[in-house]
């Protein structure tokens, strides 16, 4: 979607401003935001795909002027309402109304350690070879779906050269939406910044785009 | 809501913390009531991060690159089983690659899209990282960007921008810093700061 997280290239936000010595978290409530997010994955109704989908789908001028893990915490409360494991009015009354529908599936402490170090890697093996190959010139195709995609808009319409092949990887498109994974053949795309921007000589930019994402040239 | 700022006057780019203290709080106990979340699981995970998850991983990685050549091809090949060869694997750190600054090129990570970066080797990533202006301006103005951490490159220097589209996760390789011969592994990763992994910095001078 062309959502207000899809940053490359906008201009106006001012400095970055790196902060000296800064804290891991600013406020406890992002510790804990941090640790209920992870253990609300753990409960297994939606995948990183979907909850990067409903993190977009933040009010654009909500998702450029909250922190990151209020960005997080939003969204996590749609996902939950989504999948009926939580209500508006307890969340406003701070009690359950009814019990979870999933309890056993609830993280606990000693399957923190496992869980974290396991990771949800996201390579798959296909029977299909890569269409494309190393060296070849291709297009990023004009794609503007409403739903997910991870087509940063500034590359949209610009040729770049195939630099490596990154094996088969769950499609994000389809995997957000409970379409299912649909792997398709991954591959790193090398482009000129002075093409993409017109100014600017010596840099390069390098992005990972699956195989629908691309035409060749 | 009442707003009560006053214990919290430095920048964090935020300016809601008791609303998000309470919200957090409510949301927190009605998950806890559902059984859906065990709070010790929670402290385990903020546990995690704060003491066994951070950039020291990530120098121990490059210290060892610097030093070990049968690592440095290792880690140039197959980056994911190098590092899980010295026991980082994990939440955003599946699927590795290390990026080698060399001779006339450096390499610079960001994820425009949201806030992609390497976990395992690196901890959480910093507010700047996921926030807008680093967001925006890197893949564009990357030298504008280094210079304002202070990094300045000859101008002959080509910069890769790596924008991490997918759940590829990279980690940047400085160049090992002149005055150093002979200096062990340990040594040498107190040279290796977070920023000169994620490539807004070079590996600190002896």
């Amino acid at each position: 979607m062309n959502g207000p997280h899809d940053l490359g290239g906008r201009m106006g936000f001012g400095p970055i401003a790196p902060e000296a010595d800064e804290p891991l978290f600013h406020a406890e409530w992002e510790a804990r935001a941090l640790g209920i997010v992870l253990c609300c994955g753990a409960l297994g109704y939606w995948t990183i795909d979907e909850s990067r989908h409903a993190r977009e789908s933040i009010a654009p001028a909500d998702y450029l002027r909250f922190s990151y893990y209020r960005i997080w915490l939003t969204a996590l409360i749609e996902l939950l309402q989504r999948h009926g494991e939580l209500t508006a009015r307890e969340l406003v009354d701070g009690h359950a109304l009814t019990p979870g529908k999933r309890p056993e599936k609830c993280l606990h402490t000693q399957d923190v350690a496992g869980v974290l170090s396991k990771g949800s890697p996201t390579r798959r093996m296909v029977e299909v070879a890569p269409r494309l190959g190393i060296g070849a010139r291709v297009r990023v195709r004009n794609l503007q779906p409403t739903g997910h995609i991870r087509v940063p808009g500034y590359l949209r319409g610009h040729v770049g050269v195939i630099e490596s092949l990154c094996g088969a990887h769950v499609f994000p498109d389809s995997n957000a939406v409970h379409q299912g994974e649909q792997p398709q053949h991954l591959y790193t795309v090398a482009f000129d910044g002075a093409q993409v921007w017109g100014q600017g000589e010596g840099v390069s930019i390098r992005a990972d785009l699956w195989e629908s994402y691309l035409e060749a040239v | 809501m009442p707003h009560d700022h006053d214990q919290h006057d430095h920048d964090h780019h935020d300016n809601d913390l008791d609303e998000m203290t309470a919200l957090t709080r409510a949301l927190e106990t009605v998950l806890v009531e559902k059984g859906l979340v065990d709070p010790a699981a929670v402290d385990a995970i903020i546990e995690t991060y704060s003491n066994d998850v951070g950039p020291r991983n990530g120098a121990s990685v490059v210290a060892r690159a610097w030093t070990d050549p049968v690592f440095a091809d290792f880690l140039a090949t197959d980056a994911t089983a190098a590092i899980a060869s010295m026991g980082f694997t994990g939440r955003q750190g599946e699927h590795m690659r290390a990026l080698f600054n060399g001779a006339g090129v450096h390499n610079l990570v960001v994820c425009t899209l949201c806030s992609c970066y390497p976990w395992t080797v690196l901890g959480l990533p910093p507010v700047w990282y996921k926030s807008p202006p680093y967001r925006s301006r890197s893949v564009r103005d990357p030298r504008g960007v280094l210079a304002e951490f202070g990094t300045v490159l000859p101008e002959e220097t080509e910069i890769r921008v790596w924008d991490s589209t997918a759940e590829l996760r990279y980690l940047v390789i400085p160049e090992r810093p002149a005055g150093t011969e002979g200096w062990d592994a340990e040594r040498l990763a107190a040279l290796v700061s977070r920023d000169a992994m994620i490539g807004t910095a070079l590996a600190d001078a002896p």
